[in-house]
């Protein structure tokens, strides 16, 4: 469908497409299997301004808007969902910084992310805080003029990798979720270690660690925002990240659906292609069409955030729950048509099912965000009485 | 270090249609692109402005389109390029089209390096930058593999030769020609991509360079294409059947009866 | 009457096979000229001259000197324009080796005449007496015949192999004439440093008989050894398809096809190639093709010679071992 992309909107999706076909795709099965960091990719994509994407222009970025930066994730997820993941998750990083930081901190980081030097990494998950983010147990204690960080984050994307994080503390645990700071956390600063890697069942190219900060000491210039501003930061930055989860899964139900079709007028079982078989016909068409919603939704939804809009956390999550379903769906229809191969290692369509699961899970489940767009759907009707 | 890099537009592929040894039409297909070979001549000019500073400039003798694969070109981080677009210079063969290019290499600042692709996938002759060299009364070295140093006017670099690899020194400036091994060209960054939409591609034309007319086009090329056709490929071709011991037997017998083994 | 001149390469003193065939390819030419035929060796205590003479040369003008035993491209193209200066040949042909085709189109413009490269088919044209120059273009897909109509000599690289070396006869007479070289009057502005012959031992695809060629069918870069057995049983070259070299399996000095090297043995063995046109570019012009795949509908097929369907794990280490078993 005709999406009225503007020139550089066209210019990032090409691009982001091509290096997904020609860098990514020869690497990805590999970079799956061994579970390695894609850094040569990285660099290619630090290389090709693809960071600059979602970095303001005063940063030297190139507009820092959702939609483009959606466009390059689908398309990156449309041949590796774990490479495009280790991308978006530098964004995800940023958005503390670039919406709520100083001017001081943005001059100091943004551009170092911009030109792919220095990878970020946001850091708000605990082994007993997810979608509970009240319940952080890391603190961080104001201490000569700066924090002392204590406590372990888990599952952190680009953990180790990144070298600039984005830490959510407690500065005040006797305020509960208002007790919550931002701050950044640089690597190699004395007291923060990187814990195990996690072994993945998708998006395995990616990194997931865990972060251990043992009287980590920050400046007090490394506060994001002011102290106790750190759950409305970080419900503002999920917010505005949530469109690329949806991207990553359009962009993994692409490439699966794309496989499920060639193969289906590959395959010829009874003298006849697969394709020529109605039963499959349907399934295409279902996959196609969930997509093309899906993606329908991601790109308005984007759209309205680039336009400044300052409601659109329910459309946000509305778009990463129905994107992720979907994908889900999509990437076990295909390897469904694919039959036995699909099963198999040898075809890239069980790794996109294995790929699309995270998509659910992360940057808030979708039962959680359901609770939160029916307490909206509720609310609406509530206050016209 | 200043870099001159030379190119060419060249179909993606091209539809051939004719009848074995008949007389054949060819006619591009898809989009014009690179010459593929000289996107490793662009990537070593890129890189040698990036290693030694100075600039790179591209130049391309064609029709007003191959405006478009210089832009590419610039996405590339080449920083200047110039087209040569005359209509007279069209039918130019390869003494004709060294010329051309010869004189426009010399409307530059003077180069250290002029590097060309090692030969064009449509006309495939690889002549044009041996006969640049000359035009330029310049020293060439071909089928440059790596370029291991520059330094005191003179450039040390490998070629792939027959028998494997030579070193060999050049002084500049010289013109070379480089194969695939000697890099792997990168793909256009987006400020690359959007600085090539807006930048403006000087066109010089044969009066201009004062080139001498009788030098160019049809007029100036010694050579004259008298037909083209289809080559006879099939020599009718045997399959070899049965389990593959026979088929290997079959094959033996075959060879040794050729007395080829 | 004009002469027809052959550049007689040669490498370490020995001429190159393209030289015996373009000794007979040019004595057809000058008979259908009803002229002489002329070579022109450069190089150092060069051995075999005499064979070009047997092959059909009329004369052979001999340049030697300690100074012309390495391929000096400056020094090559400076003799050779001043040869043909004082001589005016109608003819000039060379082998298309990386040689000829550096520095013979230098020759060609510093004459100021034209040049067809690489060409598989000579040809006299019975009405104008011009010489008919067949060469493949468009990756060998197409094939023009060009002309040099006014200028002289009409000089062609010739691609080695495609031509035959013709019968000898060691009774033939002819005239050595032995050029003097003053190494004074010549400047290089290049100089050879190193030569790494990292193609080892083994035999130089572009002057093998055999060719043994792996494709992307190998699976891996171990593999690779299973097709050196092969090759070295056969006395052959091993070469490549784009993808092994793309991947990094073996370098890119083996690789066949448009933007490799271009091949014309007696036997190519193309091993797990599908056949694309950009292979094909490279070999085509091979006498037998055997090509071994497990797709029956690979391309490499339409130009075979011979073909085997099957599993080319299995057959060829059955064919280095009925090999084998025949030497000893």
């Amino acid at each position: 469908m005709e999406y009225f992309l503007d020139e550089q909107q066209v210019t990032v999706r090409d691009l982001a497409r091509r290096i997904a076909e020609e860098r990514i795709l020869p690497l990805r099965a590999e970079l799956d299997e061994k579970e390695e960091f894609p850094w040569e990719i990285i660099k290619e994509l630090a290389d090709a301004d693809m960071f600059r994407v979602f970095i303001p222009e005063e940063y030297e970025g190139l507009g820092g808007r959702c939609l483009d930066l959606c466009l390059v994730i689908e398309e990156l997820s449309r041949a590796c969902g774990g490479i495009a993941i280790s991308y978006a998750a530098n964004a995800l990083g940023c958005l503390p910084l670039i919406h709520h930081g100083s001017e001081e901190q943005k001059k100091k980081y943004l551009p170092q992310v911009a030109s792919g030097s220095r990878l970020t990494a946001f850091a708000l998950t605990e082994s007993t805080a997810g979608s509970d983010a009240g319940n952080i147990k890391t603190s961080a204690t104001r201490r000569d003029g700066g924090y002392v960080l204590n406590g372990t984050k888990q599952f952190i994307t680009n953990g180790g990798e990144a070298e600039i994080y984005t830490v959510i503390a407690m500065t005040d645990p006797s305020k509960g979720s208002r007790g919550a700071s931002a701050l950044v956390v640089e690597k190699d600063t004395p007291g923060f270690s990187f814990g195990k890697k996690e072994q993945k069942v998708g998006i395995r190219a990616s990194s997931t660690r865990e972060l251990v900060f043992r009287n980590c000491t920050v400046p007090e210039e490394n506060l994001i925002g002011r102290e106790g501003s750190g759950f409305i930061i970080t419900v503002r930055t999920i917010d505005r990240s949530r469109p690329g989860v949806a991207a990553q899964a359009v962009g993994i139900a692409q490439g699966a659906l794309e496989a499920a079709v060639d193969y289906a007028r590959k395959r010829v079982q009874f003298g006849h292609p697969i394709s020529a078989q109605q039963a499959v016909q349907h399934m295409l068409a279902n996959m196609a069409t969930d997509l093309e919603a899906a993606r329908a939704l991601v790109y308005a939804v984007a759209r309205n955030i680039d336009s400044g809009a300052k409601d659109f956390a329910e459309a946000a999550a509305m778009a990463k729950v129905f994107a992720s379903d979907m994908a889900m769906r999509v990437t076990l229809d295909a390897v469904q048509i694919f039959g036995g191969a699909g099963y198999m290692k040898d075809y890239p369509v069980e790794k996109m099912m294995r790929d699309a699961k995270i998509t659910q899970i992360y940057e808030g489940t979708n039962q959680v965000l359901r609770n939160a767009i029916a307490l909206d759907v509720l609310k609406r009707r509530a206050m016209r009485e | 270090m200043n870099v001159v890099v030379c190119m060419k537009q060249v179909p993606e592929s091209v539809t051939i249609s004719g009848v074995p040894q008949g007389t054949a039409s060819v006619r591009p297909q898809g989009k014009m692109v690179i010459n593929p070979f000289d996107m490793y001549a662009l990537e070593e000019g890129i890189r040698l402005k990036e290693r030694y500073g100075g600039r790179v400039t591209a130049i391309s003798m064609g029709p007003a389109e191959a405006e478009e694969a210089l832009k590419e070109a610039i996405a590339l981080g080449i920083g200047e390029a110039v087209l040569v677009c005359d209509p007279i210079l069209e039918h130019s063969d390869t003494l004709a089209t060294s010329y051309v290019l010869a004189r426009c290499i010399e409307r530059l600042e003077r180069p250290d390096i002029v590097i060309c692709g090692r030969q064009a996938t449509d006309g495939d002759t690889g002549q044009v930058a041996p006969q640049l060299a000359e035009q330029l009364g310049l020293p060439f070295l071909s089928y440059v593999s790596r370029i291991e140093d520059i330094s005191d006017g003179r450039l040390t670099a490998q070629r792939l030769v027959d028998e494997g690899h030579q070193v060999v020194q050049v002084s500049l400036p010289a013109v070379i020609s480089v194969v695939k091994e000697i890099n792997e060209p990168r793909l256009p960054s987006l400020r690359g991509l959007m600085q090539a939409k807006k930048a403006e591609i000087p066109r010089w034309t044969a009066p201009d360079l004062g080139l001498d007319v009788s030098k160019v086009g049809l007029d100036g090329s010694p050579t004259r294409v008298v037909n083209v056709f289809v080559p006879q490929r099939s020599q009718q071709g045997q399959m070899l059947e049965g389990s593959p011991e026979s088929q290997v037997d079959q094959l033996l017998e075959k060879l040794r009866d050729a007395k080829v083994i | 009457m004009n002469e027809v001149w052959i550049f007689a390469e040669q490498k370490d003193g020995k001429l190159r096979g393209v030289s015996h065939e373009l000794a007979t390819e040019g004595r057809r030419l000058a008979d259908s000229l009803e002229t002489g035929l002329a070579a022109v060796c450069l190089g150092h205590n060069v051995q075999g001259v005499d064979q070009l003479v047997a092959l059909g040369v009329d004369r052979v003008y001999l340049l030697e000197d300690p100074v012309l035993a390495d391929h000096n491209e400056d020094v090559y193209t400076t003799c050779l324009v001043d040869l043909v200066r004082q001589h005016s040949p109608q003819v000039l042909l060379a082998g298309a080796t990386t040689l000829g085709r550096s520095f013979i189109p230098r020759v060609a413009a510093r004459l100021e005449t034209g040049l067809a490269a690489n060409c598989t088919g000579l040809e006299i044209d019975p009405q104008t007496r011009s010489l008919l120059q067949t060469r493949p273009c468009y990756g060998g897909t197409l094939m023009a015949t060009v002309v040099c109509p006014e200028k002289r000599p009409q000089v062609a690289t010739v691609r080695p192999h495609v031509f035959k070396k013709g019968p000898s006869d060691a009774s033939r007479q002819g005239e050595i004439v032995r050029v003097d070289f003053d190494s004074s009057s010549v400047t290089s502005s290049t100089r050879l440093i190193d030569v790494i012959e990292d193609m080892g031992e083994k035999v130089k695809l572009e002057e093998a008989d055999i060719i043994v060629c792996g494709g992307r069918g190998l699976g891996s870069p171990k593999n690779f050894d299973m097709l050196s057995e092969l090759a070295e049983i056969l006395g052959a070259a091993l070469g490549s398809s784009r993808p092994p070299v793309d991947d990094g399996w073996v370098p890119y000095a083996y690789q066949v096809g448009q933007t490799g090297k271009t091949v014309s043995p007696k036997v190519y063995f193309a091993c797990g190639i599908s056949g694309a046109p950009q292979h094909l570019a490279g070999m085509q012009t091979s006498d037998i093709v055997v090509a071994i795949n497990e797709d029956p509908k690979a391309p490499i097929f339409d130009i075979a010679t011979y073909g085997i369907v099957g599993d080319l794990f299995k057959i060829v280490p059955l064919l280095t071992a009925r090999l084998r078993q025949a030497n000893a």
